[in-house]
């Protein structure tokens, strides 16, 4: 047993190796928030009093303010359209079954595999012509219907009791009552795990948001972090106190659904 | 409505869909396909269409909503491939695609099978540290290194009073040291994502096979790889075709961390792509030839991969 413990010694000295490197630099970021521009670049280890002057300082720079709205805005509402009409899209292609329906499926898939780039010059030009430029509906409704959301809800789908459906039908339910009032309260982990990537993936997105949405008030907190760190002079400080402030609602998110999260990531794959 | 139509006459001849007792079938069909309409609209108008629109634009050439076909149409691809900067990005972007991905895949890999220990002490704690970094943003995580990494920053200050360097090294400005520290922080970043979808595949094999050869006295390398890697084989095809597909489409961290430089030796193909298409003199005629040279690399390499791993059974 002894000599088991032993081997097991370098196992234990590279995680611990590993979880410091993935920790520190958001340790680094936190550390940073408190402290002024030179104590980040003197390496100052721990906090320090300087919160509320590069709070304030961070104020008079950029519009924090409007950047939360907006991104909060955009998850948000990305959030909720994502979930209803991704899900309802699985729960029909695996309920109502069909060679029809399994040969568009295989379709969709194939958008996975289309990089964003490849379709970022004519996505502008639509929302440009139907004058959504600078518009939150420009950044939300490209990330409504996923193929892979869809995969998702369908994949969870197959393990949604046939029995329930039946018992609904007898008890006179129509379709779409079955799908909202049995169907989503049935499946809430499978909405959890899609709710969390589907937020942190729009809070987080960067480069759509930047090509569509032009003016600094209509600006992201990517953005304003982005912007903040272009300037010929970066106050480290306040820098930091920004990502910070740009990470919090996610970290937090992660830190209390990491399980879902996982499960939201790998669960249209099984 | 053509689509449902449409739908009927095929129906009438497919085999019978599931429970076509529960409801008269037609009617039923037709419900799934309201159900779905909605979501494959907007990935028509979304992705495929834009697509399609982005192949056409990248055969004209002009400035703004000018625009005129190109003569010959290939002449955008043709120009493509004489730009010292395009060839410039894609041998970046490949830099990053051969060093990075396999480094992060085999970290991932033997992360995954340690957490996989049944033994194994204050494994939520060591899976939340490892996994942390996929809590923020590339914009973020960028920012924070390009603060480590400043040249009067916080790496070099430890690596000077460590006496391992005698004098600041410029990290950001110097093309080995600025592509070291992208690849860092995209090790830094996806390790942990790749390492869940390794968890979860670990989760479904067969746990017997391991103790079988542990009894056969195989160590726990050979255990490893023989017999553990085998089995995560379709997992391990999956993200490497995701990181693949995601290392071509790097932007947020060449745009943050690095700004391309110096000169445009950190730069990614979407970086280039997006300083075509949206910034100085826009042209998005010879933008989209780009967007599509990335689109051709994607499909390309991921139908590569799937040969390869089709092969190793």
């Amino acid at each position: 047993m002894t000599r088991y413990k032993w081997r097991q010694v370098p196992g234990y000295v590279f995680l611990t190796v590993f979880s410091i490197f993935s920790v520190f630099p958001l340790y680094f970021m936190a550390v940073s928030a408190t402290n002024t521009s030179q104590d980040v670049l003197g390496s100052r280890m721990i906090p320090g009093g300087n919160l509320v002057q590069n709070f304030t300082d961070l104020l008079g720079a950029a519009d924090l303010w409007s950047a939360m709205l907006n991104s909060a805005l955009i998850a948000v509402g990305t959030t909720v359209l994502a979930l209803l009409v991704s899900s309802i899209a699985g729960y029909g292609f695996e309920i109502y079954h069909s060679k029809g329906k399994d040969r568009l499926m295989a379709v969709l898939l194939l958008a996975m595999m289309i990089p964003f780039a490849a379709t970022m010059i004519p996505l502008f030009r639509l929302f440009a012509n139907i004058g959504l430029l600078n518009s939150t509906w420009a950044v939300i409704i490209p990330a409504i219907a996923t193929p892979f959301l869809i995969l998702l809800f369908r994949q969870a789908s197959r393990n949604f009791p046939h029995e329930m459906l039946e018992a609904a039908r007898l008890d006179g339910l129509n379709e779409v009552a079955i799908f909202f009032r049995i169907y989503m309260p049935t499946m809430r982990s499978t909405y959890a795990a899609a709710a969390v990537i589907t937020f942190m993936a729009a809070w987080n997105n960067f480069l759509w948001p930047k090509v569509i949405l032009l003016k600094t008030e209509y600006q992201t907190m990517p953005m304003l972090i982005s912007n903040l760190s272009a300037g010929y002079v970066t106050n480290y400080g306040v820098l930091m106190l920004a990502v910070l402030l740009a990470s919090l609602p996610t970290m937090v998110i992660f830190l209390i659904l990491q399980r879902s999260f996982a499960a939201g990531m790998t669960g249209a794959i099984k | 409505m053509s689509s449902t139509t449409a739908e009927g006459a095929m129906v009438a001849s497919a085999p019978a869909p599931r429970k076509r007792r529960m409801l008269p079938s037609q009617r039923h069909n037709l419900t799934g396909w309201v159900f779905l309409i909605p979501a494959a609209l907007l990935i028509l108008i979304t992705s495929f269409w834009p697509m399609f629109e982005a192949l056409l634009l990248s055969m004209q050439t002009g400035k703004g909503t000018n625009l005129n076909w190109a003569e010959p149409l290939w002449y955008n691809y043709a120009r493509l491939f004489q730009d010292t900067t395009f060839k410039l990005t894609l041998g970046n972007t490949f830099v990053y695609l051969i060093i990075q991905v396999p480094i992060m895949l085999v970290l991932a890999l033997v992360l995954a099978n340690l957490l996989n220990n049944p033994n194994l002490r204050w494994k939520g704690l060591w899976r939340t540290a490892i996994f942390l970094p996929c809590a923020v943003s590339l914009v973020s995580y960028s920012l924070v290194f390009r603060t480590m990494f400043a040249t009067d920053g916080f790496v070099n200050d430890m690596l000077m009073g460590m006496n391992l360097i005698g004098e600041p090294i410029n990290w950001l400005g110097q093309t080995g040291t600025a592509r070291f520290v992208l690849i860092l922080g995209l090790v830094w970043r996806w390790t942990g994502y790749n390492m869940v979808f390794y968890l979860a595949a670990l989760q479904n094999i067969d746990h017997s096979s391991i103790e079988a050869a542990r009894v056969d006295g195989a160590n726990s390398w050979r255990t490893f790889w023989y017999v553990t890697v085998p089995q995560l084989k379709p997992m391990i095809l999956l993200t490497a075709i995701m990181s693949t597909n995601g290392t071509l489409q790097l932007f947020d961290e060449s745009f943050n961390l690095t700004r391309g430089g110096p000169a445009y030796t950190t730069m990614t193909m979407s970086h280039y792509l997006y300083e075509l298409s949206f910034q100085k003199n826009p042209n998005i005629g010879y933008g989209s030839a780009l967007s599509y040279v990335i689109l051709i690399l994607v499909a390309v390499l991921a139908l590569v991969q799937m040969k390869v791993g089709d092969k190793r059974d």
